[in-house]
């Protein structure tokens, strides 16, 4: 592990990102797929990451949500995420301290991962009621809502089998959002869908972008989307960031030659 | 003897017998599940030696006779002083024997539960109890069904050999009659049918329709 205490235990000062990675390595046993990333993500910021498989894009998403780290600091709302203050000097968290440090993330995937067990609406009230300690009827009123802004009220009493893919990624979305996160991680949501309901999920992120000031972060693999929503485009190759800038930048003027490989590549695919 | 005489004079006792083999049966039963549900999800621990205590209890329940581990309760315990009843020293060693092989279904179960539905489960920042009660537990029981309806089945007529330390179950009544009457066919074919009757007609019929009301649940059927 590197010196910790080069790291601040807390960021201060006017504009402290939503996130922020500092130097973060992410390996696999001797794979390193991510390494020494420098990434910071503004409040309200709408970041897209792209680039090829096995380029450690859907790793950014997984080290703040469910793995841990090998080196290098990550930091949330200007807290350590991944590091506690242990007398002074940052020490690497435990589980619980991780547990509860990500509490203010939010995160969907590409297989939705709904609880088959449970209706949409019990699905949305699971989180508010058992970690959040709201009362029921608090835990289904905001989860009405939410299903109300996804558009899925209608089948809130649904089991997840009875729904299409589109349905219950709204779902998913609705209910990461019960828990009234500040970031919102969208990894490859689209990825598991039909054609023909990419749509639906795509106009709830997008109402999201433009009604909710919501820090975001999402893999995909949809350009078009990605460059219509997105504050700023991230490109990965190889564990590194290879290109960044905002959408018109990056895919109007891409700079690197892999990005312009990966561009093309992706276009003559459409 | 016409075998309606031989059921008139000594059904009585074989329904004697089968009341306290369905009693023997319900309780080694829910110590069964009771131990499965406990080592099972022991064997998933982090720590390597609460997952140690798990692995020797299955391998030592698993590996040696049950009927060597009932002789033991019964016979070799009191010898340490600790002297059990026969009635219960019979369904605590066909419950402990059973509970082995079913911390095994359990463990087997959790560990089939997609990662995805952990995963989930995390980002709601859910507590590990709460994750396993509330999320992976319930989805693991509806994969872990069919296997303890087969368990159950091996459980029940596992519950004949509590005869032996001369519990008056429905084998030792039979037992009882075969050898004042010599009337074997009748003595043990009657305990034969009784036991397939329990197991065919009762048991397995009551799992298929839990079977179905779970996956019902989970939106399976």
């Amino acid at each position: 592990m590197d010196t910790l205490t080069a790291y601040p235990l807390k960021l201060d000062g006017t504009d402290v990102p939503m996130v922020r990675f500092m130097n973060v390595t992410k390996k696999y046993g001797a794979l390193t797929v991510l390494e020494n990333l420098n990434l910071d993500i503004a409040e309200g910021e709408m970041v897209s990451i792209i680039g090829p498989s096995g380029s450690g894009k859907t790793t950014v998403l997984r080290m703040l949500m469910l793995e841990q780290i090998n080196s290098g600091v990550i930091y949330v709302d200007g807290r350590p995420l991944t590091h506690m203050n242990k007398n002074g000097a940052l020490v690497p968290a435990d589980r619980r301290y991780l547990r509860t440090a990500r509490e203010p993330i939010g995160m969907c995937f590409q297989h939705f991962n709904l609880f088959p067990h449970m209706t949409a609406l019990q699905n949305c009230m699971e989180g508010p009621v058992q970690v959040l300690g709201l009362t029921k009827r608090e835990a289904r009123e905001r989860s009405e809502e939410l299903l109300e802004l996804v558009g899925m009220s209608e089948k809130r009493d649904q089991h997840p089998s009875r729904l299409s893919g589109g349905q219950q990624q709204r779902v998913a979305i609705a209910r990461a959002l019960a828990m009234r996160p500040k970031v919102m991680l969208f990894d490859e949501v689209t990825s598991a869908l039909d054609p023909e309901v990419i749509g639906e999920v795509t106009n709830v992120i997008r109402k999201l972008v433009s009604e909710h000031s919501l820090t975001m972060l999402m893999v995909t693999h949809q350009m078009g989307f990605a460059r219509d929503i997105s504050d700023r485009i991230c490109f990965f190759f190889g564990g590194r960031i290879e290109e960044q800038g905002t959408p018109d930048e990056l895919f109007g003027n891409p700079k690197r030659e892999r990005t312009q490989q990966f561009l093309s590549a992706v276009k003559s695919a459409d | 003897m016409a075998y309606l005489e031989f059921l008139a004079e000594f059904g009585s006792r074989f329904l004697d017998g089968s009341l306290i083999t369905v009693a023997q049966f319900l309780l080694s039963a829910a110590l069964a599940i009771a131990i499965a549900l406990g080592f099972g999800l022991l064997k998933l621990a982090r720590h390597w030696v609460v997952r140690g205590v798990a692995t020797l209890y299955i391998e030592l329940f698993r590996g040696t006779s049950l009927l060597v581990q009932l002789y033991w309760i019964f016979f070799v315990l009191p010898l340490f002083g600790l002297t059990l009843e026969k009635f219960t020293a019979g369904f605590l060693a066909v419950g402990m024997n059973l509970g082995a092989y079913g911390a095994e279904l359990v463990r087997g179960a959790v560990r089939s539960v997609p990662k995805g539905q952990w995963e989930a489960a995390y980002a709601l920042s859910m507590s590990p109890a709460r994750r396993m009660w509330r999320i992976i537990l319930p989805q693991a029981l509806v994969i872990m069904l069919p296997g303890w309806g087969n368990l159950l089945i091996e459980l029940l007529k596992a519950t004949a050999l509590v005869s032996l330390i001369s519990v008056t179950d429905l084998m030792f009544e039979a037992k009882q009659v075969n050898s004042t009457t010599f009337l074997s066919i009748q003595a043990f074919g009657t305990a034969l049918v009784i036991y397939y009757v329990f197991a065919r007609f009762l048991l397995t019929p009551a799992m298929r329709r839990l079977e179905l009301s779970m996956a019902r649940r989970i939106g399976k059927a």
